[in-house]
């Protein structure tokens, strides 16, 4: 980086307020980065992070308060105003054509031509450059298809750089990253930073933003909550500046509970994505197992093939000693095993159904008369029973799902399951864009289910969760589990060393 | 709101629009017809008791093998087979009932057995529930596209009612046996079959398909509205994965939703092919697919599954058939009705999607006005 004295103040936004019909999402919020700063944005969901963002991408035009843009006032109207005044954005979703090869990708809209012919030669020839400034290994002729989620995020910073982009948000970048993907993409960030630009990086992981961020700005409730510069910067100063108040970090210590013996067993199980491998473990009643790995490992894959909802090729699974038929969810679902998968909106939720009927859906048989008539009154009492349970906000039980936030559509989906006397809950990235707040609700719960004697497979990528909820942690690296950790020999650099392939002795 | 009734139709939104648009187009039909003479109410054409009959029977007719096809666009599917199932099925009934030499000459249709009417039924409805089981294990289980499975039962179900009638008319008129009360059930009315043929009066006045299509509604609204297995449609239609998720074998939901549509057609071809009283292999039924699709769509079925209900499939065929009728006796050629159809679909649709709520917002400022 370059002398701090010396840098340029690319944008000062000053007293931006925003108002929408009922709120304020924005209330004279300043906010100003440098040359080839990396300034970290934090808060709850609905502090307004995202609406400063929109403001400052022409997505919404304040109600007060005046931009300057390297010193000069700036009015952004359009996401094209925004295009020119430097800004480029990287979405929390990719907003990639996987259709599209990597050149057409960075240059779309503003494909170079000739006779109205696209110019692939030059496409080519200019999108080079940039994918060796990232250090992404593919040549812009390939497809998008072709590339890792991590490899095609690359592809957008590729296309914000060739904009000439003088400042880069990126919205929640890591939360579909493997583990290496997200240390590259931290590494890119500080090259982006040496060459001066300044990059704003939103993140509810709080460990990467300790990693790259030279300043953090924090919002709550639409205002300013306070700044931490680089030295101050750590996980408890962060998370009482987005919430307000100390929030107890849930004890480390698993404590004085039951524990059922051997609840889970799975042994020697294949699973279609690495058929040569066999994976066996097993896991306590009251026992909260952590499984580490990089996106890709095969975690998900293992879990899903558990479950039953993907064919597992070999292998058994058990439940108190009873073994499960395999090849369908109905089976483990009937055994006790239930699933809270990665992806809520695709896989664990119908988002137009209401409240309940998601959470009824898997156990509407128990809510029905012998002929199959669905009694109302009993579906709705069960959720009513899981809303107040899990504190779910919501206005009635029959709410569309769609409508409610991440953390509430989580509590929705381990409501479905709740409501089923669990004796296995497989966690796959419980917190994945999950504020603050509701992610200790969520550890809290886990906590208390385990301490009922559930058995508790977490999946995570997020290393602060891992280390912080895990009984005992288990390590996948390409289908295969590297190794196991016990809760003393919890630390970032053992998970990371066997999550690379290496095995446990060879660290010694 | 304390009216039940208001309560309902806040909640059924497109079903009420549609309602409300059936109603107008009756009123419209109703007073365009009105001529010097008519012995209908009030003088109108529409309103004499055998068009009322008329259109009663087609609503009867078409909306029964409606309802199957929106049952399949519920699970997100669509099923182009319908109008050549029927043709099939008509072949195939009147083949069954008729003695072996009276049939077209084709080695097939000389080797199928006569039986009584009854056994015939039966097995055309038998016929007609399997090939929908069929369409349904190749896309509930196979996860081949509904689209292509059906499209290939519309060509290959009109082929082989064409080739095994060898191309010719088949007639009701050629069966031997006694086919009366086969033709009351079919093409006559309640009274026709509970009391006698021919009288005047209420139960006259009923035709049997339109029965037949109440029974069969309300079966089906209980099913979909309030069953398990309609729930479990409703939740594969939406969203088959989280569906999977939660346990559910969506394969045979949406298999069984087929095989409902198999049936359906099969239920409706009998009836129809003794009203037409002879099937000609090339048109009988054609087109009947996208009719059933414009009824579904008209009802509030969206195409990308997951909504829907019956009392809307029933409303959206009521106003198909209304529309045809009011044409005809409006005396315009009757390919004309299915260009206004056409228009009257693109327009409630356009309405649906993007009027209701231009109107909800109209209505909020006049409130904060006021």
């Amino acid at each position: 980086m370059q002398d701090p004295a010396k840098r340029v103040k690319v944008l000062h936004m000053e007293n931006i307020t925003k108002r929408f019909p009922g709120v304020t999402a924005l209330n004279q919020v300043n906010f100003d980065i440098m040359e080839g700063e990396v300034v970290a944005l934090i808060g709850e969901n609905g502090a307004g992070k995202s609406t400063l963002m929109k403001v400052l991408g022409g997505v919404h035009q304040p109600d007060e308060g005046t931009i300057t843009a390297s010193g000069s006032p700036a009015v952004i109207r359009s996401v094209a105003d925004a295009d020119s005044l430097g800004v480029g954005f990287v979405h929390q979703e990719l907003n990639v054509l996987d259709n599209l090869d990597v050149g057409a990708n960075v240059f779309l809209g503003r494909e170079p031509h000739r006779f109205g012919l696209i110019n692939r030669r030059k496409i080519k020839a200019d999108t080079q450059p940039f994918l060796d400034t990232l250090g992404l290994d593919a040549s812009p002729d390939t497809p998008l298809s072709k590339l890792s989620i991590g490899q095609q995020q690359m592809v957008e910073i590729a296309k914000a750089l060739s904009k000439e982009a003088k400042i880069i948000i990126m919205d929640e970048p890591t939360s579909s990253l493997t583990l290496s993907e997200t240390e590259r993409l931290l590494k890119v960030i500080g090259d982006l930073s040496e060459q001066g630009i300044a990059v704003i990086y939103i993140s509810h992981r709080l460990g990467e933003v300790t990693q790259c961020a030279h300043r953090v700005v924090a919002l709550r409730d639409g205002k300013n909550a306070g700044e931490l510069q680089r030295g101050e910067i750590n996980h408890d100063a962060m998370v009482s500046l987005m919430v307000g108040r100390d929030l107890k970090r849930t004890p480390l210590t698993s404590s004085d509970h039951e524990t059922v013996p051997r609840r889970l067993v799975v042994s020697n199980l294949r699973t279609a994505l690495y058929p040569e491998c066999q994976s066996s473990f097993e896991i306590s009643g009251g026992e909260i197992l952590g499984m580490a790995g990089l996106v890709g490992a095969g975690r998900s894959e293992l879990a899903q093939a558990t479950f039953g909802v993907d064919p597992a090729l070999g292998g058994s699974v058990s439940v108190d000693g009873i073994t499960i038929k395999r090849g369908a969810a109905r089976q483990s679902i009937k055994a006790g095993i239930y699933l809270a998968p990665e992806d809520r909106k695709l896989t664990g939720l119908v988002l137009e159904f209401d409240i309940t009927q998601n959470i009824s859906l898997a156990d509407l048989w128990n809510h029905s008369s012998g002929i199959g008539l669905i009694d109302r009154n009993a579906e709705r009492t069960v959720a009513e029973r899981q809303i107040e349970r899990l504190k779910i906000k919501t206005p009635s039980a029959s709410t569309a799902a769609i409508t409610l936030s991440g953390g509430n559509q989580q509590k929705v989906v381990l409501g479905k399951w709740l409501s089923m006397k669990p004796k296995v809950i497989i966690f796959d990235e419980p917190t994945r864009g999950i504020d603050v707040g509701a992610k200790a609700e969520i550890y809290k719960l886990m906590r208390e289910l385990a301490r009922n004697g559930v058995a508790i497979w977490m999946i995570s990528s997020d290393m602060e969760e891992v280390l912080g909820i895990s009984d005992r942690i288990v390590v996948m690296h390409e289908g295969r589990i590297t190794g196991e950790l016990q809760r003393d020999e919890f630390g970032e650099e053992a998970i990371m060393h066997l999550a690379v392939g290496h095995s446990k002795t060879e660290a010694n | 709101m304390a009216n039940p009734l208001l309560r309902y139709a806040g909640r059924h939104r497109r079903e009420t629009g549609m309602l409300g648009l059936l109603f107008i187009l009756v009123v419209i039909t109703s007073l365009g017809t009105i001529e010097e003479g008519i012995d209908g109410l009030f003088g109108s054409k529409f309103l004499t008791p055998d068009n009322l009959k008329n259109v009663a029977r087609t609503i009867g007719i078409y909306g029964i093998f409606s309802i199957g096809v929106g049952i399949v666009i519920i699970t997100a599917g669509i099923d182009l087979s319908v109008g050549s199932l029927m043709a099939l099925l008509g072949v195939f009934f009147l083949f069954l009932v008729t003695p072996p030499g009276m049939r077209p000459d084709s080695a097939i249709a000389r080797g199928i057995p006569e039986v009584s009417w009854p056994m015939a039924v039966l097995w055309v409805l038998l016929l007609g529930t399997l090939l929908g089981l069929l369409h349904g294990i190749l896309v509930g289980k196979l996860k081949l596209q509904p689209f292509v499975v059906t499209l290939c039962g519309l060509l290959s179900y009109r082929g082989l009612a064409r080739f095994y009638a060898n191309d010719t008319t088949v007639n009701v008129g050629d069966a031997s046996q006694d086919l009366s009360f086969a033709r009351k059930l079919g093409d006559g009315t309640l009274g026709d079959v509970l009391i006698s043929d021919g009288q005047k009066g209420i139960l006259h006045s009923i035709p049997m398909t339109f029965v037949y299509l109440i029974i069969l509604a309300v079966i089906t609204t209980i099913i979909l509205h309030r069953s398990v297995l309609g729930r479990y449609i409703f939740a594969a239609g939406r969203n088959e994965l989280a569906t999977k998720y939660s346990g559910i074998n969506t394969g045979l939901v949406i298999a069984i939703a087929y095989l409902i549509a198999g049936f359906c057609t099969a239920f409706s071809a009998i009836p129809f092919c003794i009203y037409t009283g002879s099937v000609q292999p090339t048109s009988h039924g054609a087109f009947f697919e996208l009719y059933a699709i414009a009824a579904a769509v008209l009802g509030g079925c969206s195409l990308r599954g997951g909504e829907g209900s019956i009392p809307g499939i029933l409303i959206g065929t009521a106003i198909l058939i209304v529309l045809r009728n009011m044409v005809n006796l409006l005396g315009y050629p009757t390919p004309l009705s299915d260009a206004i159809t056409g228009g009257v679909i693109f327009v409630g649709v356009i309405i649906d999607q993007h009027g209701a709520t231009g109107l909800k917002k109209l209505f909020k400022r006049k409130v904060r006005a006021g």
